[in-house]
C-alpha cells in the first residue's frame, strides 16, 4: 500500500500524498535557488531592455554586453535548470509516494552545481568572460567559465540519474499501482533529453575550457557552434517536456483536466525524446559548414515530428482541460467550460497563459524562423529573441510559476503571500512578455540585429537609419519588458515572503475559499461519482467528430490557420529579395 | 483506484495502449499532413524559389582568404571611400569579402541583374554578414569561405551591418555595397542616400 511508508515523511493533508523529508529539503533548495537566480536575472533584463530601447540607451557598451551574458546564464541555465532539478525530485518522489535514491548524493550534486554557478558569475561580473552565452570560439573567456558550466553539468547529471535511480525504487518498492502517471512521463521525457543534451555539453566544453588553459592549440569554430547548440538549442526542448508535463499537472490540479488518452500523450513525448535534439541545426541554417540536405532533414527535426508532438499536446492540454470541466457539469455551449474556469486562480491563469503564448507566439515564430530559406531573413535579427522568449519565458517560466502557487502550499506548508498581488501576476507577466516578444520580432523584420549595442551606428564609418517604425516597435518592446520584469520581481517577492515570512499551514477546511492558497487546493476538483459513464456519454458517435470536446477543436482550427497564415506570409517576404543561392 | 477518467497525476494501468477517440486521430492526421507540407516546401523552394543558402563551400586558411580578398580589391579598385577599397567587379566574377574586428572589407560595388558568386568568410572571430535594409542575413565564420550566387535585383546604397557579437566594437562594424544600375547610378563616391535622393530632384 502506498501510503504505508518505512522513511521519514509526513502526509500531505490535501492530497494524501506521502512526501519524503529528505526528498522535501532537495525540492526547496533547489526552489529557492532558483528564485535567486531568477532575481538577478530579472534585474539584467531591465537593464537590458532600457539600453535597447534606443530612445533610452541605459547602459555602456561593456557592460551592455557583460550584462547580457549575464542575463542569459541565469536565466536560461540556473533559474531553468535549478528549477527543473526540484521538478525532478518532485514528480519521482512526491507522485510516486516515493522516498529519493541517495538523499546525501542529490545535496553532494547541488553543492557541485552550486559551486558551478558561483564559478560563472564571479567570471562574468569581473568582466573575465565578456563572450556573451554562447561563447563562440575564437572569443575567449577566463577558464573559469568553462570550468563552472562543467561543473554545474556534471551536479545536474547526477541529479538526473539519480531520478532514474528513484524511479526504479519506486517500482521496486511498489510504491504505486499499474505504470506512472502522464506527468511523471513527462518529467522523464525530459530527463532523458537532460541526459542526451549534458553530454553534448561534456563535448564541447571540457575540450574549450582544455583549449582556455592553453592545453589545446585550438576549436574549429563551425564545430564547436553545432555541438553548442546540440548542448543549447536541446536543452530548451529539456524546458519544452518539463513545462508540458507541468501543464498536465496544473490542468489535473486547477480544474481536474483529465488525460484523453494516454497512448496519444505518451507517444508524443516519444517523438520528443527521438527527434528534438536535431534541434541544434536552427542555428546553422545561414552557417557554411553544412549542405542543404544536412539542414532541412535535421532543421525540421526528420520531417517535423517534434513539431508534430507539440500539436498533439497543444490539443491534448485544452482538451482534457475541457474534458474535465464538462465532467463536473459545466457544459454549456462551447465555450462554458473556459468562461467558468477559475481565472483568478494564479495556478489556472499561468496555465492558460504558457499554453496559449507558447504556441501562438513562440511555436508558430520558431517553426517558421527555423525553416532553411526563410532563416534569411530572421537569422541573429531579434526576431530570434523574439521568439525564444515566448517559449521559455511566456512558455515555460510562466508554467513554472504557475507550478509554485501550488507548490507553497503542497511543499513549503505556507500560505501564499500578497494573494491580491498573485492572483493579478499571470497577467502582468504574461502581457509583458507578449509585449516584447512582439516588439522584438518586428524590430527583427526589419533587420535589427539582435545583441546589438547602438543600432544609431553612432560610431560607425557609414551611416545607417533604421524605419522609423522601429523606434515605435522597440517602444513596444520597452514597455512590455518592464511590465513583465515588474511581474517576474512580483513573483519572486511572493515566493520570498511566502518561503521565509509566510504564514505556516498544516491543514485546511476544505470546501471554501481561503485568501493564500489556491483554490484547486481549497476546493479540490473532484468527478463525479459517475463519471465513467458521463465519459462514454460525451464520446457518443452520435457527436459526431467534435466528439466530446468540440471547444478545443475549434481553437485549435484557429491555431492552425494562424499557423498557415503567418508562415506563407514569411515566404512571401523572402521571394521580395535579391536572388542569392 | 485506478479509474477510466484520471488526471495526469494519477497512475495507470500498466496497459496504456487504447485506441484514441475520433476528434484526437482527426487533429494528429491534421497536424501530421501540415508537417509534411512545412517538410515538403524546403526542397521545392530550392528547386523554384529564388533564395536559398548554397551549398558551396569550403575550408580556407584565415589569413590566405584574406590576402585573396585584397588581391581581389587591388585588381578591381575603382576608388576609396574613408580608406577603404571600393572593388568594382565585372558580372559574373567571384567576389571576396573578409568580415574583421571591426570592419568589412572591401566596398563592393555590384551591378543590377548581374550574377556574382559572393565568397565570405573572417580574418577573426565569428561575424554575421546582414545587408541592409533587405534584411539578408548570413553567419561568417573564420576557417569557412562559404559562396553564394547573388543577383541584386535592384540599385542601391546598401549597407552590411555585422550581426554576429565579435567584441566590444561590434556594434560599428559596418560595410557598405553599392549596387549600380545601367546608367552607373548611383555613383560609389558620393553614394549615400541623403546625396543621391538630392540629385534626383
Amino acid at each position: 500500500m502506498s501510503t504505508v511508508a518505512t522513511f521519514p515523511h509526513r502526509i500531505c493533508p490535501a492530497t494524501g500524498r506521502v512526501i519524503a523529508t529528505s526528498a522535501e529539503s532537495l525540492i526547496k533548495v533547489n526552489a529557492v535557488v532558483a528564485v535567486v537566480a531568477l532575481l538577478i536575472g530579472a534585474i539584467a533584463a531591465l537593464l537590458l531592455v532600457l539600453t535597447r530601447w534606443q530612445a533610452v540607451h541605459l547602459l555602456p557598451a561593456e557592460w551592455y554586453y557583460r550584462i547580457l551574458g549575464v542575463h542569459g546564464m541565469n536565466m536560461l541555465i540556473f533559474f531553468i535548470i535549478y528549477f527543473e532539478m526540484a521538478v525532478l525530485w518532485f514528480a519521482s518522489t512526491v507522485l510516486l509516494n516515493a522516498r529519493p535514491a541517495n538523499p546525501k548524493l542529490g545535496w553532494f550534486s547541488f553543492g557541485l552545481m552550486m559551486a558551478g554557478t558561483l564559478m560563472v558569475e564571479w567570471a562574468q561580473w569581473t568582466g573575465r568572460a565578456d563572450v556573451l552565452f554562447t561563447s563562440y570560439p575564437p572569443l575567449k573567456a577566463h577558464p573559469a567559465l568553462y570550468l563552472g558550466v562543467i561543473l554545474f553539468a556534471v551536479g545536474a547529471l547526477t541529479v538526473t540519474g539519480l531520478f532514474f535511480a528513484t524511479l526504479v525504487i519506486a517500482k521496486r518498492e511498489q510504491r504505486y499501482e499499474g505504470s506512472v502517471p502522464l506527468v511523471v512521463y513527462g518529467a522523464v521525457t525530459a530527463a532523458i533529453i537532460a541526459v542526451i543534451t549534458l553530454l553534448h555539453g561534456a563535448m564541447i566544453y571540457i575540450p574549450t575550457f582544455l583549449w582556455s588553459i592553453g592545453l589545446i592549440k585550438s576549436i574549429d569554430p563551425q564545430i564547436y557552434r553545432m555541438i553548442w547548440w546540440a548542448l543549447g538549442h536541446s536543452s530548451q526542448q529539456i524546458n519544452v517536456a518539463a513545462m508540458v508535463a507541468v501543464w498536465y499537472m496544473l490542468s489535473g490540479l486547477t480544474i481536474g483536466g483529465v488525460v484523453l488518452n494516454e497512448k496519444v500523450s505518451r507517444s508524443a513525448f516519444v517523438l520528443y525524446v527521438l527527434f528534438i535534439s536535431m534541434a541544434s541545426a536552427h542555428h546553422l541554417l545561414v552557417d557554411p559548414g553544412f549542405g542543404p540536405a544536412w539542414k532541412i532533414v535535421n532543421t525540421s527535426y526528420f520531417m517535423y515530428l517534434a513539431v508534430l508532438a507539440s500539436m498533439i499536446h497543444g490539443f491534448t492540454v485544452p482538451a482534457g482541460m475541457e474534458l474535465g470541466m464538462r465532467l463536473r457539469g459545466f457544459t454549456d455551449g462551447l465555450f462554458g467550460w473556459l468562461r467558468r474556469a477559475p481565472w483568478g486562480d494564479p495556478g489556472f491563469s499561468s496555465l492558460v497563459f504558457s499554453v496559449v503564448v507558447f504556441g501562438f507566439v513562440g511555436g508558430i515564430t520558431g517553426v517558421t524562423i527555423g525553416t532553411e530559406q526563410i532563416n534569411i531573413i530572421a537569422h541573429n535579427t531579434m526576431r530570434v529573441p523574439g521568439h525564444f522568449h515566448a517559449t521559455v519565458v511566456s512558455g515555460t517560466a510562466m508554467a513554472f510559476m504557475g507550478a509554485t502557487y501550488y507548490l507553497l502550499p503542497l511543499i513549503f506548508r505556507r500560505k501564499v503571500a500578497f494573494w491580491g498581488l498573485a492572483k493579478m501576476q499571470p497577467y502582468l507577466f504574461s502581457i509583458g512578455m507578449l509585449l516584447l516578444s512582439m516588439g522584438m520580432t518586428f524590430a527583427g523584420s526589419f533587420g535589427v540585429p539582435r545583441r546589438h549595442w547602438d543600432i544609431s551606428f553612432a560610431q560607425s564609418p557609414f551611416e545607417v537609419t533604421f524605419n522609423p517604425a522601429v523606434d515605435i516597435v522597440l517602444a513596444v518592446m520597452g514597455i512590455g519588458g518592464i511590465l513583465a520584469v515588474t511581474g517576474a520581481l512580483a513573483f519572486i517577492a511572493i515566493a520570498v515572503k511566502s518561503v521565509f515570512f509566510g504564514e505556516a499551514i498544516t491543514t485546511w477546511p476544505l470546501g471554501k475559499e481561503i485568501a493564500g492558497i489556491p483554490q484547486g487546493l481549497t476546493m479540490p476538483p473532484v468527478h463525479a461519482a459517475n463519471v465513467d459513464e458521463l465519459n462514454e456519454q460525451l464520446h457518443d458517435e452520435k457527436r459526431g467528430i467534435a466528439g466530446a470536446t468540440p471547444g478545443t477543436l475549434v481553437l485549435v482550427g484557429i491555431f492552425l490557420l494562424a499557423f498557415v497564415v503567418y508562415y506563407f506570409t514569411n515566404w512571401k517576404l523572402l521571394s521580395f529579395l535579391w536572388k542569392v543561392g | 483506484m485506478l479509474t477510466k477518467v484520471h488526471s495526469g497525476l494519477d497512475p495507470v494501468p500498466g496497459v496504456w495502449w487504447k485506441p484514441a477517440h475520433k476528434a484526437e486521430k482527426v487533429w494528429v492526421a491534421i497536424a501530421f499532413a501540415w508537417c509534411m507540407v512545412l517538410f515538403a516546401m524546403m526542397p521545392l523552394w530550392h528547386w523554384k524559389g529564388g533564395q536559398n543558402p548554397s551549398g558551396i563551400r569550403r575550408r580556407v586558411d584565415a589569413v590566405k582568404f584574406y590576402e585573396r580578398t585584397v588581391e581581389f580589391a587591388q585588381q578591381y579598385k575603382i576608388g576609396e571611400y574613408r580608406g577603404v577599397p571600393i572593388a568594382a567587379p565585372p558580372p559574373g566574377s567571384e567576389v571576396y569579402l573578409t568580415g574583421m574586428t571591426f570592419q568589412w572589407y572591401p566596398i563592393l560595388q555590384l551591378q543590377a541583374g548581374a550574377t556574382y558568386r559572393l565568397h565570405m568568410s573572417s580574418l577573426d572571430v565569428n561575424h554575421g554578414f546582414s545587408l541592409y535594409p533587405l534584411n539578408v542575413n548570413f553567419q561568417v565564420v573564420p576557417g569557412y569561405d562559404y559562396a553564394l550566387q547573388v543577383t541584386p535585383t535592384e540599385a542601391g546604397d546598401f549597407r552590411i551591418i555585422c550581426n554576429e557579437f565579435c567584441g566590444i566594437g561590434h556594434h560599428t562594424m559596418v560595410g557598405r555595397v553599392i549596387v549600380v544600375d545601367a546608367d552607373g547610378k548611383p555613383l560609389a563616391d558620393n553614394a549615400h542616400a541623403v546625396i543621391r535622393d538630392r540629385e534626383a530632384k
